[in-house]
């Protein structure tokens, strides 16, 4: 029974999930259960049993190389492009078993838009970028694109700032503009769920507010998982996060809870910055 | 030692290997202006009109300057006699031969470049083919001549001698009539160019391929394009401006080439341009080739003006190459 299950579960070795800060009867939109990744030989992430609500901000945070990006990008199957990359166990979003050979992964990653660590807009215009991703999917009509481009833009916070120069390259927006742009793009193609590894480390603090501003807005229509190594902004951010480790799932929950009054030592380390 | 006299020895080193590179720049630079200055030298004789270039240099008068060039060497056939003789058949038969060569092996070469880079999984069999690729690049283009005799000239034999064709296709006048073996036609002379170029065509589409940045595909992946729709729609137009720069220098290549077309065997002396497909031609390199090799010195002049003209042609080849590369490489304004 999904709806009684705590929002977010410690792993079974772990001590009773009383982390669980969230109110049961939440919807979930992912559910990895027992969930295990390699590259090869190397076992990435262990056991990682996680459920993460829809329309929530949930950060993932953790030293380098402890498997957020890796859980990450197994949600939209980007990790199909690494060669030895392979998993087990249950990875879900909505009830549709993620990992199931045969998967729709163009449907799955239309359903799910990813941003990236560094703003990777495409050399087109600023209508372009936007444009692109409908039209694979979809025939429209020019006005209804059009209407689409504006209303990705303005969900994105950028409209203002482009709403002149919508045919002039996107490489000559700056760097917080282009990963807003970047969210843009991944808007519109209507996905139910946005992947953030890391978006804001490429940018200047003010492009950072400006993107945690828009996340936070986001949250509202989106179920939000972001990567990121900024204690800040993951308490900022995010109703909810996670702790790994070594690719273990240490500890999650609500934010507070994780940052005021960390379960485990190791959390408490990581997240008053003893170590990592 | 002090910190001084180490970075005094610094200095002299740093100052040394400049005055080295100076030096053999220069050098290449003397030895390509030398070349040039001899071979205009020998061909100005049969490219440009002392008497025009007199009445309008010495007299002032411009109603003489499109006279300065001899346009009868552009547009006479090859001769016998010096005077008479020029280059149309050649430039001509260089033109088909290039474009049928250019129509063939650029969707051959960056199709393939296109699958090995995008889409062909990274196995032994795949490596096998890329090691095999960069070996070919480097065979000499008389070898393909030889490939080309026996592939397109003479087809095996399977189809008669190339003298008394078995097959051939279309009306006898229509440009397109194709005869069974090719013989010594443009669609033999092409064949053997596209060998000759197809390897660097694919080499260095790859590496143009190569140099789009991950973080596109990825982009692309990730708002759910197919890989198909990745490489068309975002990867090979990112590419196209180095893929056609890399494309013309094939075709220049081609342009220069005359080992392979004299292993086919085809003639010099042509007093007509080719009709269709299967038409006999020659190529400007191999007139140049033909003229250099006779015993009196006007050929050799002859030779020297149509080398002026083949290093003209070349060099707006590179020229457009590096337009390109200038202006559409450049992001999107
Ligand atoms: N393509 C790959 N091939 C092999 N091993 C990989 C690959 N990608 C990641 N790994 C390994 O998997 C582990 C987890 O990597 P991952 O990128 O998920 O870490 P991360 O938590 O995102 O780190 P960071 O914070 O530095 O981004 C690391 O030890 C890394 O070396
Ligand atoms: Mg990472």
């Amino acid at each position: 029974m999904p709806d009684t299950q705590p929002t977010l579960s410690k792993p079974a070795t772990a001590a009773p999930a009383t982390s669980s800060a969230q109110p049961s009867g939440e919807k979930i939109t992912i559910r990895a259960h027992d969930f295990n990744a390699w590259y090869g030989a190397y076992h990435a992430l262990q056991n990682i049993t996680l459920n993460i609500p829809s329309q929530r901000v949930t950060s993932l945070i953790g030293p380098s190389g402890c498997g957020k990006s890796t859980f990450l990008r197994w949600i939209n199957r980007m990790n199909d492009l690494v060669p030895n990359a392979r998993a087990q166990g249950t990875l879900q979003l909505d009830q549709d078993d993620v990992l199931e050979r045969n998967f729709d992964v163009v449907e799955l990653r239309r359903r799910v838009g990813m941003v990236f660590q560094k703003p990777n807009p495409f050399p087109k215009s600023i209508y372009e970028n936007i444009a692109f991703g409908p039209r694979l999917h979809k025939r429209f009509q020019r006005s209804d694109l059009d209407a689409l481009v504006e209303q990705s833009l303005r969900a994105a916070a950028i409209w203002d700032e482009v709403k002149d120069r919508l045919h002039n390259s996107a490489l000559g927006l700056s760097g917080g503009q282009q990963q807003r742009l970047c969210i843009a793009r991944a808007i519109a193609v209507g996905p139910e769920v946005l992947l953030m590894d890391e978006p804001c480390s490429a940018l200047d603090p003010r492009s950072t507010a400006s993107v945690e501003a828009l996340i936070r807005e986001l949250r509202q229509t989106f179920t939000i998982v972001v990567v990121t190594h900024n204690m800040q902004q993951a308490a900022r951010v995010s109703d909810l996060t996670a702790f790994f480790f070594e690719g273990k799932l240490i500890e999650a929950g609500a934010t507070d809870g994780i940052f005021t009054n960390p379960k485990n030592k190791q959390t408490e380390d990581y997240v008053t910055g003893r170590f990592g | 030692m002090s910190a001084l006299s180490m970075r005094t020895r610094r200095i002299v080193k740093n100052r040394a290997f400049l005055a080295l590179c100076l030096l053999s720049t220069s050098v290449t630079i003397l030895i390509l202006a030398l070349l040039i200055m001899s071979i205009m030298l020998q061909g100005s004789h049969f490219l440009f009109n002392s008497e025009a270039i007199n009445a309008v240099f010495a007299h002032g008068e411009l109603s003489q300057l499109t006279k300065v060039i001899r346009w009868e060497f552009l547009t006479n056939f090859a001769s016998r006699f010096p005077q008479k003789a020029g280059i149309y058949a050649a430039v001509i038969g260089s033109i088909w031969v290039c474009a049928i060569c250019a129509l063939l092996a650029l969707p051959l070469g960056i199709g393939t470049a296109i699958y090995l880079e995008e889409f062909a999984p990274k196995n032994r069999l795949t490596a096998l083919i890329d090691f095999n690729i960069r070996n070919l690049a480097g065979v000499p283009s008389i070898v393909y001549g030889i490939l080309g005799l026996t592939a397109f000239t003479r087809m095996f034999g399977f189809f008669g001698s190339d003298k008394n064709s078995a097959l051939s296709f279309g009306p006898e006048d229509a440009w397109w009539h194709i005869q069974l073996p090719f013989g010594q036609g443009l669609l033999a002379g092409g064949l053997t160019l596209m060998l000759v170029v197809l390897p660097i065509v694919i080499i260095s589409s790859r590496e143009a391929l190569r140099a789009v940045p991950a973080s596109l595909r990825q982009a692309s992946l990730a708002i759910g394009a197919t890989p198909w729709q990745t490489a068309s729609f975002i990867t090979l137009p990112a590419a196209i401006p180095s893929i056609l720069t890399g494309a013309i220098l094939a075709m220049s290549r081609a342009m220069g080439e005359a080992a392979p077309l004299l292993v086919l065997g085809i003639p010099v002396f042509i007093a007509n341009t080719p009709d269709n497909l299967t038409d006999n031609f020659t190529v400007l390199p191999f007139q140049i080739f033909n003229w250099a090799g006779r015993p009196q010195e006007s050929f050799h002049q002859l030779a020297a003006s149509a080398i002026v003209v083949l290093l003209v042609v070349l060099i707006c080849f590179n020229g457009v190459a590096v337009y390109l590369r200038h202006k559409l490489r450049r992001p999107m304004a």
